[in-house]
Formats: C-alpha cells, structure tokens, sequence
C-alpha cells in the first residue's frame, strides 16, 4: 500500500525506529544514566545541606545535572545517522523533514524523562528533600523544562553535526540560548520546594518559551537538514 | 550542446545537466558539464579516483547543490518535488548498522507512503538475499550490505535510479545477478546510471559510458568501448 506520507505518521515511524534503536544500542541512557548519578554523587560529598538549604539548592542542582546529561544524548541522537550516511536516505526521501526533528525531540524528552524519573529519588535521598508546595506542580515544572531542554537541544544538535568539533560546539550554542529556560526551570523548582514564593510567573514564562523555540526550530529545520 | 556523444540522439531526457559546476573551497570536482540522459537507458559514469564521478551522481539526485548551473531530473528543477520517483544508493550503505534488513526496509519505505512488509521482503529476495534473516545489518558482510542498500533504492520502484560503486566488496557471482536485475529493470522502462571502476561488469547490459577526467565529461560512447574494459585504460589513454 503505497500512501503519502504524513507528518504524524513519519513521526511516528522514525519515533519507534529511534526507540528501538536505543533499545538495543544503549548508546544515549547509559551514557546519561551514568553521567547523571556521577553529579549527584559528587554534589552530595560537595555539600552537607540541611533540610532548609536542600530545598534551596536542590532545583539548580538537580537542573544543572540534566542539563549536562542531556547534551550527552543530544550528541548521539544525530551521530547514530550519521554512521552509514543515513541521514542521506532521509534528506532523498518525500518525507517531510519536520517529522524527523520531531520525532527525535519527542525521543529525546522520552529519555530525559527516564533520566529525571531514576535521578529524582536519588536527590530525594541524598538531600533529604521534601516538597513545602505541591508536588503536582513540580510535575508541570519538569515536562515544561524537560522539553525547553530537548527541543532546543535538538535543534542545536542538528546545527552542529557537521561541525568537526560538535561534541564542543554543542554545548557551546545550546548552553546560552537556554539560559532563560535555565532561570525559569530552577527558581520554579525552588518556589515550589520552599513555597516562600509563587512559581506562576516562571511555568508562563516556560510555556511561552516552550512554543517559541518549538515553533522557530520547525520552521528552520528544513534548510539545517538540508546544509552541506 | 557542447558534447562528445558519437551516435546516441536522446529523447525526452530523464536528467538534464546544464553548465553543472561544483567547487569544495577552491577545489572544483566539476568543471561546467553540458549534457542529457536519455529516459530508460543504462548510463555508466566511468573515471579515475577523484574524476568527479560520484559528485555528479550526488549533484543529479539532490544530495549537493550545484555551485554554477542547472539541474533537472524528470523535468523538475528541485529533486524534492519527484523525490518518489527516484532512488539513490551511495558509498555508504545508508542503513541503520543496529536493524535487521527487514527493518530497515520497512522504515526507508514507510518514507515513501510504503506500509508493506511484502513489498520490502521481495525487494530483499530480488537481491538474492533471504527477508527472514533476523540479524543485524551490522553483521552483514560488506557485499550483503551493498545488496540490502540496492533493495533499499529500489524498495519504491523508482523509474530513475543513482547507484555509486554498486559491485564493491561484492563477490563476482553477486555482481553477475545484480547486473542481470540492473538490465531487468532497465528493459522495465527504469533510467539507471552507475559510476563504477568494473566496467567489464556492466559490458554486456551498457547503452552508454561517460568518461570524466578532472570534472570534466572528455568522452560518450554507445556501450561500453573495449579500450574501456582495462582498469588501466584510463592510464593507458593518457
């Protein structure tokens, strides 16, 4: 059956190829997994906070943590089509070149979301933690960042592939575009952790950025994919 | 047209090169190519190592822009916009190393609005291989890889096809029932071209060969001439 291909339906394709491509590889949560508990880890024997202070620290560190674990995946996701060219057979093929940036920015925030589900009992441990908001809102606070996170970091990832050194250029581009998002992300972490302060204005604020890049980064995909 | 065909007329040309240049930096891999391909023929780009053979394929089907000049392939200026009609098989294999051949080419096709395992199970077996082999692409041989990527090209029926090196690493009986499914498909009606340095491979199924030195098309000929057959023709013509 032979059928144009949609943007959701090649989305969907390329979204459950990357899965199973990570399931067998490993490449990027192993990496992350691992890169992710060393901060912890090391922060932990850094600080010797009381209950008061954690909740303090805690959204900057555990954002700072994801926020380099997440480059760590942003650099496989492209380098996995890179190998063999595959990249190729995409750019040659009618599918329209949104549906792969979507796809691997939803698989991105999948494995980012992984990440913070395994690392969030850790801190809870490790700084004993205990939410003075409600927790509800942390949730909204974590997807809202998770994909500010991911979509830039997608895109910027994309940009940078054929950059000889892009494991450095990487971070390099993502880390001062994300800097409002890092702001945002953190001090609502902390309004909610201590509940000394509203963490409306911060969750608008990543919505709004959240649309933003997620609108610019479709719209400027096409000519990145297609870069020589 | 500037063009040192002897004796071939095309009609209604499947690919048409105007001028075609293209610089890395201040290297120019093609000098200013004039020329037209005619529809369901068998096209052979012939040449040295850095003659710009593969360029020029990479130029036809979209993959680089070309620096001065104008392209067009089944008479359209941009490749996206016949992007279903045409296939590419490259140096690469274009496949994911960690997918069995299945997989892969139910993926590839699923690009082009295919959602039809039969379909990518008989491309596999028109290469000669099994679509029930479960491993891994990147435990293939270098050949059965070359042969999954020709299935990948083919698995949309394209009626114009872009093969670079087809027959390396492939063994010599491989070769032999990819040339046979190479003129198949061209006496089908599909336009095929095929940069290779074994040109007595494609002898025998050839309408014509190109010859480019230095980014530059210095010879077209009907078949494939016998001082061509040699690897060191190109050395001995010199």
């Amino acid at each position: 059956m032979s059928a144009t291909p949609t943007l959701w339906s090649i989305t969907r394709r390329s979204l459950a190829k990357d899965l199973r491509l990570e399931w067998r590889s490993k490449d990027a949560i192993n990496s992350m997994l691992f890169f992710a508990l060393l901060v912890v880890v090391i922060f932990s024997f850094g600080f010797d906070p009381t209950a008061e202070e954690s909740r303090r620290i805690a959204g900057g560190l555990l954002w700072v943590a994801v926020l380099f674990a997440t480059v760590v995946a942003l650099n496989q996701t492209w380098t996995r089509e890179l190998r063999n060219q595959v990249l190729d057979a995409y750019r040659l093929s009618p599918a329209p070149p949104q549906a792969l940036f979507l796809s691997k920015t939803i698989g991105n925030f999948l494995f980012v979301a992984i990440l913070e589900v395994l690392m969030v009992p850790l801190f809870v441990v490790f700084y004993n933690l205990r939410s003075v908001g409600p927790v509800w809102q942390l949730l909204v606070v974590a997807l809202l960042a998770t994909w500010a996170l991911v979509v830039n970091g997608t895109f910027f990832a994309a940009l940078s592939i054929r950059t000889r050194s892009r494991e450095i250029m990487l971070p390099l581009i993502l880390f001062p575009i994300s800097i409002p998002a890092l702001l945002a992300m953190v001090d609502a972490t902390t309004s909610i952790l201590t509940g000394d302060n509203s963490p409306y204005f911060w969750m608008r604020l990543l919505a709004v950025y959240d649309v933003v890049f997620t609108a610019v980064s479709l719209l400027l995909f096409e000519p990145v994919l297609n870069a020589e | 047209m500037e063009s040192p065909v002897s004796g071939i007329v095309p009609a209604q040309p499947a690919v048409e090169l105007h001028d075609v240049a293209r610089h890395f930096g201040r290297f120019a891999a093609l000098r200013g190519i004039t020329a037209d391909f005619a529809a369901g023929r068998l096209h052979v780009l012939l040449g040295e190592n850095g003659a710009g053979k593969s360029t020029l394929l990479r130029v036809m089907a979209g993959l680089l822009a070309p620096t001065r000049g104008t392209v067009r392939v089944l008479g359209a200026t941009t490749q996206r916009e016949v992007a279903t009609r045409f296939g590419y098989m490259g140096h690469a294999p274009l496949l994911y190393d960690e997918l069995s051949a299945m997989e892969n080419l139910a993926y590839f096709a699923s690009l082009y609005g295919i959602h039809d395992d039969l379909r990518c199970a008989e491309a596999i077996r028109t290469v000669g291989l099994d679509p029930k082999l479960e491993r891994r692409v990147g435990q293939y041989s270098q050949g059965m890889r070359q042969r999954i990527s020709l299935a990948r090209a083919i698995v949309h029926q394209p009626e114009l096809l872009f093969l670079d090196e087809p027959f390396s690493n492939v063994d010599v009986g491989s070769a032999r029932q990819m040339t046979t499914l190479l003129a198949d498909m061209r006496d089908a009606g599909t336009t095929i071209f095929v940069v290779t340095h074994q040109a007595a491979l494609m002898e025998s199924v050839a309408d014509e060969c190109m010859v480019l030195e230095a980014g530059r098309m210095v010879a077209r000929e009907k078949g494939i001439p016998e001082r061509m057959l040699s690897p060191y023709a190109m050395e001995a013509r010199a």
